[in-house]
């Protein structure tokens, strides 16, 4: 239903404006000033591919909008190389994290939607509060907890933490977004004999698909980006993405070229990410958190 | 479970080891992780050429080489104290001589004693008996293993353009702040170039020991100098007349930008430790004494204001008898001298071939000489002298006095900090 | 809401684990760092297996009172300039991205994705691009001179100047004039329009305020025994212009969806009555959006007070013109390894976190119910 209504509203507005001088003006200083601000949203990016497509002798502050004088993808390569290890890491931690961590708030959501009890309004809360600590606060007990654990210094301590500080979000996304959706609908699947669990998957999960979005391209790009934890927490060979990038750069010599390339590395998977699913974000937006 | 199956493990593991105790003459072997903030340039290089070398010798021991860059080496730190909290130490780490290694480290009775590796290898002869006492506690138990020396008291420049400019390099701050700084000045020449934060505390050790001279300078850290002495203020009045001569982009810059600035011709000199030849050298391609050029900061000719990487044992990691045997072959000559001409260092060891130019170039000869004939002091900004909680205060100190240039609040503020550090105690 | 399933057992099963996760990972590490900041407690005296005397709340009088932590002084005052201007120009170009391309604007999701890309890097890439353009004698300063201006000397986040300076010993009285203006305007607005009970309440506290404004030594409130002066660095706008460049595409999706999901009747019937373009988004769409600036302010207001990564990687860390809590409180704690000051700043962040937080959550529960 989300849907149908972005689309309808592309219909109307056209139909209605008179296509006048004044009107053709009006777009045209429209497109106008959307090229202007692409441009102005592109120059980190420029920045980024110019530097990474120089040797490091080209490479210095003072002529970094220059066009690389020669092309070469050795920067690219020696990024790459460096990186790749913790690429495999990175997806190992990314895909479980953000599935469970969906599974869970989807279930979370839907308990606090649908299910009202006595202080689930408190305990909703303090769930909620989990998403506003600063992670610095918590970062010892957290390392002391995972040793106890026998978690400390594995993927599996990461993954375990990305999961557990991702439930607030994802439990606030699912919740505010199976509020919508009418209770009429799972009361007459509970007359029709159905349990919590049969109509979470036969009435509830179908419905579900665009707060999946929503809370998919959140959470794999958070967890993909992170990096105090990422450092903190894992071994030489379990690092993610985020923390290999930063050991690209020596403490004495920064090889500019090769830290844009690899900056440039490590962004693509989210940028892929965003880019593919852009469209369903904004649409599961629309149908998710969005209240009025 | 798991505890179960660990202690399976364990049993597992020694009657191996029993049994490898009776066939082998107990080899040890297995993994070893070296945990550094070395990720970049010469000083990976190194840590990679020795590994590479020690592997052929000790095929059974696998040289994990664990790294962690980033936040001007804080995010090292901080994985370092969560793992040794948690119970979870790496086999062996790197860190600072003197202070950085002792008031933390050892105070909490957190490291091994080497003085057997030392025997063994006959260390104590090797080693300068000035640098084991930095790494030393009272009863003499020696605590890590130096691997480099580094000098931190230099200033460097470009010959020709100084001759083209008409300035030599000044002999005191008074004679910089009062003559080199304003020809210079007026022919368009920055004259002295400055990056961050950390790099101006570097500038300030350098001084201080300048202005105060060698026993005053020590007196700091051993609470015989009054920080708000008259003295001691006028080291921030000096700091301040030089950063008045310096490029006003300082807090944009790195000290590599800094360092490069007077390569580029854009300013004339730049006080830096001697990590500065690895980027002239082998990043710019430039030959010592004549691309490049040094002299000891002003004021301080005579005086070598040293620093040392060094790697410890601390109590309780994975693999102490392998990590001994890497240690030892970090402390050899032959280990050594793989190392420092990579990274751009003096060995530390005295046997090393230092007077073969083939792996010690022109400044590092030089560098020899003053080294085993100056009078050696500690430097701050890499913590030789003070523990890292002064350190800390301290950065904060120089951040607010670049800006304001109040030497007074600048020196009472560090007396306060020396006190709250239990400085000189 | 019309009525509830009834609860058993089993939804409560389901989220037990959840909850207990909370409790442990929030709550529980919440509370040992709120100990940690009532003790003594070092690297040193941890390492080394002793315990960590309790001290009280000595170490919050040391953060706000004590001569060495000014710099903690000024990150409140930054943080506070900071997240008001970051909320508020990525609040505007978020909005105005939306509005352009609600206008049946051809290609829409290639400018979409451009807007809404930064949103998917790191903020430790892009501290570090950002550093680049905001080089003094480099980067954007230059890029001008491409298209043939000349160069600017703009400082951005090495600039030293300050506007709206005042002494810390003054902000005491500072806020509570502040307090004072709000409670009299919102005091006269009941009058003129409700006459309520809310007007007498509020005049009374103005009453308080002024009395307490005349008869009280303020400076006796934020003492310091010395003098500090604080203000509004100017090279926050460099932070900010980073921040906003990264967040507002964010903005924009919210917005954008907010206005799709408004019903088209509503705009047709108003285009009938001959209501003009701007006239609907004043008077019909912004009214409508008042719920997604909310959760939107919400959401900016968490990042901007945590800030950290884009601060530390632009800046280096040690630039106390942009110095935010966060930074302070890594440096505090694995720098200078005093790990009970380093956990009252963590505490002191989270508690500006939560009174933006809880009344949030506070009224948006409150609305449900109703």
């Amino acid at each position: 239903m989300a849907v149908q209504q972005a689309v309808v509203s592309h219909l109307p507005a056209t139909s209605v404006t008179p296509k006048t001088v004044q009107y053709r003006l009006g777009r045209f200083v429209l497109y106008i000033i959307l090229l202007g601000l692409s441009i102005l949203f592109l120059i980190p990016v420029y920045m980024v591919l110019v530097t990474s497509f120089k040797s490091l002798d080209q490479v210095s502050i003072s002529t970094m909008w220059d066009f690389p004088s020669r092309f070469t993808w050795e920067s690219i390569r020696k990024a790459a190389d460096q990186l790749a290890p913790s690429f495999f890491n990175s997806v190992v931690l990314v895909l479980p994290a953000t599935i469970i961590s969906a599974i869970a708030g989807s279930l979370n959501g839907y308990v606090f939607a649908k299910w009202r009890f006595r202080g689930a309004n408190l305990l909703f809360t303090l769930i909620l509060f989990g998403m506003f600590i600063p992670y610095q606060a918590v970062l010892i007990p957290l390392v002391k907890f995972l040793q106890w654990a026998d978690l400390y210094g594995s993927l599996n301590g990461l993954i375990l933490t990305h999961i557990v500080y991702g439930l607030p979000i994802t439990t606030l996304i699912f919740r505010n977004y199976y509020a919508k959706i009418p209770t009429e609908l799972v009361e007459a699947g509970l007359l029709d004999g159905g349990g919590f669990f049969s109509l979470y998957l036969y009435v509830i999960l179908p419905l579900s698909v665009p707060a999946f979005v929503v809370v998919i391209i959140w959470q794999f790009t958070q967890i993909w980006n992170e990096f105090l934890f990422g450092v903190t927490i894992t071994s030489v060979d379990s690092r993610p993405m985020t923390v290999a990038l930063q050991n690209l750069s020596g403490s004495q010599i920064v090889e500019w070229n090769v830290q844009m390339a690899g900056a440039f590395l490590t962004a693509l998977p989210t940028l892929l990410v965003y880019i593919i699913l852009g469209r369903y974000f904004i649409r599961g937006l629309l149908a998710g958190s969005v209240k009025g | 479970m798991k505890s179960k199956s660990k202690i399976i493990l364990i049993f597992i593991l020694f009657i191996l080891g029993l049994s490898s105790q009776v066939v082998a003459q107990d080899d040890p072997s297995g993994d070893v992780e070296v945990f550094t903030w070395w990720t970049g340039g010469g000083e990976a290089h190194g840590l990679a050429g020795m590994i590479e070398a020690f592997s052929k010798i000790h095929p059974d021991i696998n040289i994990v080489n664990a790294t962690v860059a980033g936040g001007s080496g804080v995010n090292f730190k901080a994985v370092l104290v969560s793992r040794m909290l948690g119970g979870d130490p790496p086999d062996t780490f790197q860190v600072h001589a003197g202070q950085e290694l002792n008031a933390l480290w050892v105070a909490a009775g957190r490291m091994e004693p080497l003085n057997d590796l030392y025997e063994e290898n006959g260390w104590f002869e090797q080693y300068p008996q000035g640098l084991i006492d930095l790494i030393s506690d009272e009863e003499g138990n020696v605590y890590s293993v130096p691997v480099n020396i580094h000098r931190s008291n230099l200033m460097w420049y470009v010959p020709a353009n100084l001759e083209a400019w008409g300035v030599t390099a000044p002999a005191s701050w008074e004679e910089f702040v009062t003559t080199t700084c304003p020809t210079l000045q007026e022919a368009g020449i920055i004259p002295i170039s400055l990056g961050q934060t950390w790099t101006q505390v570097h500038l300030w050790e350098s001084v201080a020991l300048g202005e105060l001279g060698v026993e005053a300078y020590n007196g700091l850290w051993n609470g015989t100098t009054e920080w708000t002495s008259p003295e001691v203020v006028a080291t921030f009045d000096r700091l301040g007349q030089i950063m008045d001569c310096a490029n006003d982009d300082m807090n944009a810059l790195s000290h590599q930008d800094a360092l490069l600035m007077v390569t580029e011709g854009r300013a004339a000199f730049n006080v830096m430790g001697d990590w500065a030849v690895s980027l002239y050298t082998v990043d710019e391609g430039l030959e010592p004494g004549v691309g490049f050029a040094w002299v000891p900061s002003p004021g301080t000719d005579g005086v070598f204001m040293m620093l040392s990487d060094t790697f410890g044992l601390p109590k309780g990691g994975p693999n102490p008898e392998a990590t001994r045997v890497w240690l030892s072959y970090l402390g050899s000559a032959e280990g050594q001298d793989i190392f420092n001409p990579l990274k751009g260092s003096l060995p530390a060891n005295t046997t090393a071939d230092i007077n073969n130019p083939e792996l010690y170039n022109a400044y590092f000869q030089a560098a020899y000489a003053d080294w085993t004939s100056n009078t050696i002091v500690g430097s701050l900004a890499h913590g030789l002298v003070a523990p890292q909680s002064f350190l800390d205060g301290f950065y904060a100190i120089m951040a607010a006095f670049q800006s304001g240039r109040d030497s007074l609040t600048a020196s009472s503020n560090a007396a306060v900090l020396a006190l709250q550090t239990g400085m000189g105690r | 809401m019309s009525m509830k399933l009834r609860i058993n057992v089993l939804p409560f099963m389901v989220l037990l684990p959840s909850l207990i996760l909370m409790a442990v990972f929030v709550y529980g590490f919440i509370g040992w760092t709120g100990y940690t900041s009532a003790t003594d407690s070092n690297a040193l005296q941890q390492l080394s297996g002793q315990p960590a005397r309790y001290v009280g709340l000595k170490n919050y009088e040391d953060l706000f009172t004590g001569r060495l932590n000014a710099r903690f002084r000024i990150d409140l005052v930054n943080i506070f300039f900071f997240t008001v201007l970051f909320i508020l120009v990525s609040q505007i170009i978020g909005f105005g991205l939306a509005v352009l391309l609600d206008q049946n604007v051809k290609g829409e999701g290639i400018f979409r994705s451009i807007f809404l890309f930064p949103m998917a890097l790191s903020f430790v890439v892009t501290g570090t691009v950002w550093q680049w353009l905001f080089s003094p004698n480099s980067g954007l300063n230059t890029l001008v001179t491409y298209i043939g201006l000349p160069q600017w000397k703009i400082r951005w986040f090495i600039s030293e100047a300050q506007l709206l300076e005042f002494h810390w010993n003054d902000l005491a009285g500072i806020l509570i004039k502040i307090l004072l203006g709000i409670v009299i305007f919102a005091a006269l607005l009941y009058w003129s329009r409700w006459r309520s009970q809310t007007a007498a309440v509020l005049t009374g506290i103005a009453i308080l305020l002024i009395s307490l404004l005349t008869f009280s030594d303020l400076d006796q409130l934020t003492a310091l025994e010395f003098e500090e002066n604080h203000g509004f660095n100017l090279a926050l706008i460099a932070v900010v212009i980073a921040a906003s460049w990264q967040m507002s595409g964010y903005i924009m999706a919210m917005y954008l969806a907010g206005i799709r999901g408004i019903p088209d009747e509503l705009r047709e019937a108003a285009r009938v009555d001959g209501a003009r373009e701007l006239h609907i988004y004043r008077h019909i769409i912004v009214p409508l959006l008042r719920p997604i600036t909310l959760s939107a302010v919400i959401v900016q207001g968490h990042i901007s007070l945590k800030i950290f990564d884009l601060v530390f990687t632009l800046g280096g860390g040690d630039n106390l013109f942009i110095d935010m809590p966060g930074i302070n409180m890594f440096f505090v704690t694995f720098r200078g390894n005093d790990f009970a000051r380093g956990a009252a700043i963590a505490i002191i962040m989270l508690i500006m976190i939560a009174f933006v937080i809880v009344p949030y959550l506070v009224i948006s529960l409150r609305g449900e119910v109703e």
